[in-house]
């Protein structure tokens, strides 16, 4: 288990991370949820010491893993691969991955390099597109033996075809062999399925971790004429309300499921991603141009 | 098979839903193996616990069983069981429905038996 607590971190003077507090279990699917430039990238990177946090503290299974190899060791940053050589063939730098981590599963990046059309042996990264360099970027971090493997962006500039492939290779490995892996997207919808549970960074902190099932659960977009609707969600707390006319549309994550439910008023569902529009929404935004 | 993301009905609701449809119309017949979990959550990209949270309310309700280590199965005396159910529903959901729509329209007994009777003779099978 990796026990994120009080992490905060400044970029450039300004606070990124204000007190980020998160508990990742093993063998789940997480999604890391958050508005651009909210700092995910800039998490992913303290929690594989790739950049010093001004205060707080992570420890995996009770063990620190600032400045921790062993610990480290365990742990797998998708982005890692930026940081070699660009010249480098992929099949080298397989080899220092490998080297790095040990345990590197080859036949894997070759059964997935030849489903994705990429020749390891032959190409460099600086050579590739953006969706070719992710492709690249996303095999290794599938073919690591780490317990836990966090990918930023692991869909950047891929096809929708590539990036269902990208869906189902990771389902075959986990399959395979269970580990953690916590997802930074922003393509909710596509995400929705694969994901146990999910984080959403906000103001420099997780403003929401929560089981994805339990969350769809509780969503709802409630709609009606407005006496009506503020009639039955009285007292809930609301992620915003709309009103057009006398009709008013309300979204919530507190749904009073348990009262009855007026005539003319409609209960619908609200997907993973139009409940992360709503819980994320800015002052303003969304309003008439 | 098709899932929806935004239903009110959760995913794993959805997948034993669809399985029990698939077991009802035969695609799954007793006896034989079902996909397994990990075949269902690959092809629809969805959590393999979710799926298998689906699967066990089947297992559950006695229509499917697990062998160990090959995988699932449909029980013999599945298909019959679901017709019971299916038609317990139908009367519960549509003919309850069905006389209630006939009320509020001022229809009366007969007028709802003749409705029918043009329609059973009008539809084809």
């Amino acid at each position: 288990m990796l026990e994120i607590k009080g992490i905060e971190k400044k970029y450039r003077f300004k606070p990124v991370l204000t007190g980020v507090e998160m508990t990742i279990q093993p063998q789940r699917i997480y999604g890391l949820l958050g508005r651009n430039g909210v700092g995910k990238s800039t998490l992913l990177k303290v929690i594989t010491n790739r950049a010093r946090p001004a205060a707080g503290t992570i420890t995996l299974d009770g063990e620190s893993v600032f400045e921790n190899e062993h610990a480290q060791n365990r742990l797998y940053l998708m982005s890692d691969a930026r940081l070699f050589n660009q010249d480098t063939k992929l099949k080298v730098l397989i080899k220092w991955v490998d080297q790095l981590y040990g345990g590197f599963d080859y036949a894997l990046a070759e059964k997935l390099a030849h489903q994705f059309k990429l020749d390891l042996k032959k190409s460099k990264l600086r050579k590739l597109s953006t969706g070719y360099q992710t492709i690249a970027n996303v095999i290794i971090a599938l073919c690591v033996p780490c317990d836990y493997i966090f990918l930023d962006e692991p869909v950047l500039g891929l096809d929708a075809n590539h990036r269902e492939m990208f869906y189902q290779a990771l389902l075959a490995t986990y399959a395979m062999r269970p580990r953690t892996f916590v997802i930074a997207t922003h393509l909710i919808e596509e995400v929705a399925g694969l994901l146990n549970d999910v984080f959403v960074l906000e103001h420099g902190r997780v403003a929401l971790a929560e089981n994805v099932e339990q969350l769809q659960q509780r969503g709802r977009v409630v709609s009606g004429p407005a006496a009506l609707v503020e009639d039955y969600l009285q007292g809930i707390e609301t992620l915003r309300t709309v009103r057009l006319g006398g009709m008013l549309t309300a979204y919530t994550l507190d749904t009073p499921l348990e009262r009855p439910l007026p005539s003319g008023v409609s209960l619908d569902g609200m997907n993973l991603q139009q409940l992360f529009i709503e819980f994320t929404r800015e002052e303003g935004e969304g309003d008439e141009v | 098979m098709h899932f929806e993301a935004d239903s009110v009905v959760p995913l794993y609701q959805q997948i034993a839903t669809q399985f029990e449809a698939g077991i009802l119309s035969g695609a799954f017949a007793e006896g034989e193996q079902i996909p397994s979990t990990t075949m269902v959550a690959h092809n629809y990209q969805l959590n393999p616990a979710t799926v298998l949270k689906g699967m066990n309310l089947l297992v559950d309700a006695g229509l499917i069983e697990k062998r160990r280590g090959i995988g699932m199965f449909v029980r013999a005396g599945a298909q019959a069981q679901l017709q019971q159910q299916a038609q317990a529903d139908f009367y519960q959901q549509r003919v309850v429905a069905l006389v209630q729509a006939a009320k509020q329209l001022g229809m009366t007994q007969a007028d709802l038996q003749a409705a029918i009777e043009k329609g059973w003779g009008h539809v084809g099978d």
